[in-house]
């Protein structure tokens, strides 16, 4: 029973980061309708960007604190990522306005790429460390209900934990601000918000840029976890069943689908796994979005889509 | 001037419908097949037949496969290393498996292997389309990199987890040297491009196109939708299966599932967007271009006198490729084969622009 809690938990705790990236591509897709392919390379370039600031800022200016160079590296990185969505806007984005989804997919598949060079050709191709100060040791709780009690991991508490509160941030944004209004109607109908004035540049600027916080986030959660490198940006890639299991326009369908997809993959590697020859993990979440969609093409809890000629 | 059709009429439909209508494009096709056939075997030089002509075929094949499904049918796949995958690995099983096969028979059930599963993984375009599709279509890829590397029969209880094939022979005639090699593939490519052309240009190709356009509309003036998508996974993963069984036969001759990674599947759709969407001819041009252009990048900063480290060239590459694949988006969406044609016009008028 307490391996089954804590493999729960770890699924939960593994899911909510997935949610993370999930919630980055949700923001993009709810506000500009573009699926956007590049969020795990935008992950990699922020992620990298904060791990060399926070090296070189106390190399160039001379300080030790760690802190302060964190929150410099921070500020940094995230002014970075706001001038990548500009250019993204610029240059690629706004020419393509009113094309179709599959054409701003691909798209944004080239932006992945010439992110992913762009990043490891300014910071490096090594493998890099974030030290935020995240606790490393692993907590025990409820020693006196179980034998032995439980492992759980600090760092993916704390990670949780800035994930929920992330998630509270966006959901009042997109729900309460005028700003946010406008970005679900642009989200709508790219011409009808057009139309009434909203101005289409900024907005996507907008939310390229909140999407590349959200990113610089889970990049710092991830690459302090795992070290930043070139993978990181393919953990996007188990963000993308998330997305498609809580439906594309949906935040709270991405947090429920992370969480769904975190514990099933953990669950299933421990008592599946060892029937299939094991490495399920890597399918499994694939697999279970797509038999998913069979059932309800569009998510838990997208939006019908209703077809007229 | 000489590109000009004053003077070619055509007095029957035969004559009206077939692929090159124009006699000059005839007499340039015999020409390339020519010098296809006779002249690079003779001319060029080992290296370049091995590593980038040979290559160039088989990707142009899986790119043409690709272009199926993605160009004329409009279902966008981001699977396609895995349907070359299941060729490759499926083909190597009959190879390995049944004594005396031949060899184009065992590249044909492979193809045939990755129809089954094309349109398995196909099925659930029925639903589902677009955006969703791309993922699901992904989710091939994962299933078949971990099939063909956790279950050992797939190998043959191969211990390294790689495969190999040796001792290649068409009718007894060995397929051993990088000119054999070459011209078997270009058969194959020759043939299925001229069936592929012929595909898309029938009703069927026609159906797949409607419903690319637009698939409610298509649906409401009686094209089956379940028919046409199926056929176009079918036919798109029974091209790219062969594609995967002659990379994995001819081009590597001994193989692991990496060959076949989701990195190949982003390259196959970047060839296919580059070439141009819905054109046949353009996975071809899409396919050189993407062999070509990083030789040439390799190239440039020693001829320019200056030197970069490797790491720099493929970060560097990269980056080009993505930039290239935004640009021709957003510049030329039909890709490189738009242009070709494009020029083709100008050509009809030329020297007199009017």
């Amino acid at each position: 029973m307490g391996f089954f809690l804590e493999t729960l938990f770890g699924g939960l705790m593994v899911g909510m980061l997935y949610s993370l990236i999930a919630i980055g591509f949700v923001l993009i897709y709810k506000a500009s309708g573009v699926f956007n392919f590049a969020q795990g390379a935008m992950v990699l370039f922020a992620a990298l960007a904060m791990a060399r600031f926070a090296e070189w800022f106390p190399l160039w200016f001379g300080f030790q604190s760690l802190i302060l160079a964190n929150i410099l590296a921070f500020i940094a990185a995230m002014a970075v990522m706001i001038v990548v969505a500009w250019l993204i806007e610029r240059l690629a984005l706004s020419k393509l306005v009113n094309q179709e989804g599959i054409t701003l997919l691909m798209a944004t598949l080239g932006i992945a790429y010439f992110l992913d060079g762009l990043g490891q050709t300014i910071f490096g191709n090594d493998i890099y460390k974030i030290d935020v100060g995240m606790p490393k040791e692993p907590l025990m709780v409820l020693q006196g209900t179980f034998e032995g009690g439980l492992l759980l991991s600090q760092e993916d508490l704390v990670a949780a934990l800035v994930s929920a509160a992330l998630v509270v941030v966006l959901a009042v944004f997109f729900q309460k601000t005028a700003t946010g209004r406008a970005l679900r109607a642009v989200a709508d109908d790219h011409q009808a918000a057009q139309s009434i004035g909203i101005p289409l540049s900024r907005i996507w600027v907008i939310v390229w840029s909140v999407a590349g916080f959200s990113a610089l986030v889970a990049g710092i959660i991830w690459g302090s976890k795992l070290g930043v490198q070139f993978s990181l940006s393919l953990v996007a890639l188990k963000a993308l069943p998330v997305v498609i299991l809580g439906g594309l326009t949906s935040i709270p369908g991405a947090i429920i689908g992370g969480l769904l997809i975190g514990v099933g993959e953990k669950l299933s590697e421990i008592y599946l796994g060892p029937m299939l020859g094991g490495g399920i993990e890597i399918w499994f979440a694939y697999v279970l979005a797509l038999v998913f969609l069979l059932v309800r093409p569009q998510g838990l809890f997208g939006e019908k889509i209703i077809d007229r000629v | 001037m000489f590109y000009r059709e004053n003077g070619q009429f055509k007095s029957s439909y035969r004559a009206d419908q077939q692929i090159l209508p124009i006699a000059q494009d005839r007499i340039a096709m015999l020409v390339l097949l020519l010098v296809a056939f006779i002249v690079v075997p003779l001319g060029v030089s080992d290296y370049w037949m091995r590593a980038i002509l040979t290559p160039f075929l088989i990707l142009s094949l899986a790119a043409l496969g690709l272009n199926i499904l993605v160009g004329y049918c409009g279902q966008i796949s981001l699977g396609t290393g895995a349907f070359m995958a299941v060729g490759a690995y499926a083909a190597y099983n009959f190879q390995v498996r049944i004594d005396g096969m031949p060899l184009i028979a065992s590249l044909l059930l492979g193809g045939l292997c990755a129809t089954v599963i094309g349109v398995l993984f196909g099925i659930p375009s029925l639903r589902i389309k677009g955006l969703y599709l791309a993922v699901a279509t992904l989710a091939a890829q994962f299933f078949t990199d971990w099939a063909f590397l956790r279950i050992q029969w797939f190998t043959n209880n191969s211990s390294s987890g790689s495969v190999s094939v040796a001792g290649l022979n068409v009718f007894g005639v060995p397929i051993e040297s990088p000119v054999q090699k070459y011209l078997f593939c270009l058969a194959f490519v020759v043939v299925f491009a001229l069936l592929a052309k012929n595909l898309v240009r029938s009703a069927i190709g026609r159906e797949w196109m409607a419903m690319r356009d637009m698939d409610v509309a298509a649906a409401v003036i009686g094209i089956r939708p379940v028919y046409a998508k199926l056929t176009a996974f079918a036919v798109s993963s029974f091209i790219v299966g062969v594609a995967g069984a002659l990379w994995g036969f001819i081009h590597l001759g001994a193989w692991e599932p990496a060959a076949f990674s989701i990195d190949r599947s982003f390259q196959l759709l970047f060839m296919v967007i580059i070439g141009g969407l819905g054109s046949i001819m353009g996975s071809f041009f899409g396919a050189a271009f993407i062999v070509l252009l990083p030789l040439f990048l390799n190239q440039l900063p020693s001829w320019l006198g200056f030197s970069i480290s490797t790491a720099l060239a493929s970060h560097l590459e990269t980056m080009i490729f993505g930039a290239l694949i935004v640009f021709f988006l957003i510049v030329e969406p039909h890709g490189l084969a738009r242009l070709w044609s494009t020029a083709k016009e100008k050509l009809r008028l030329w020297p007199f622009p009017h």
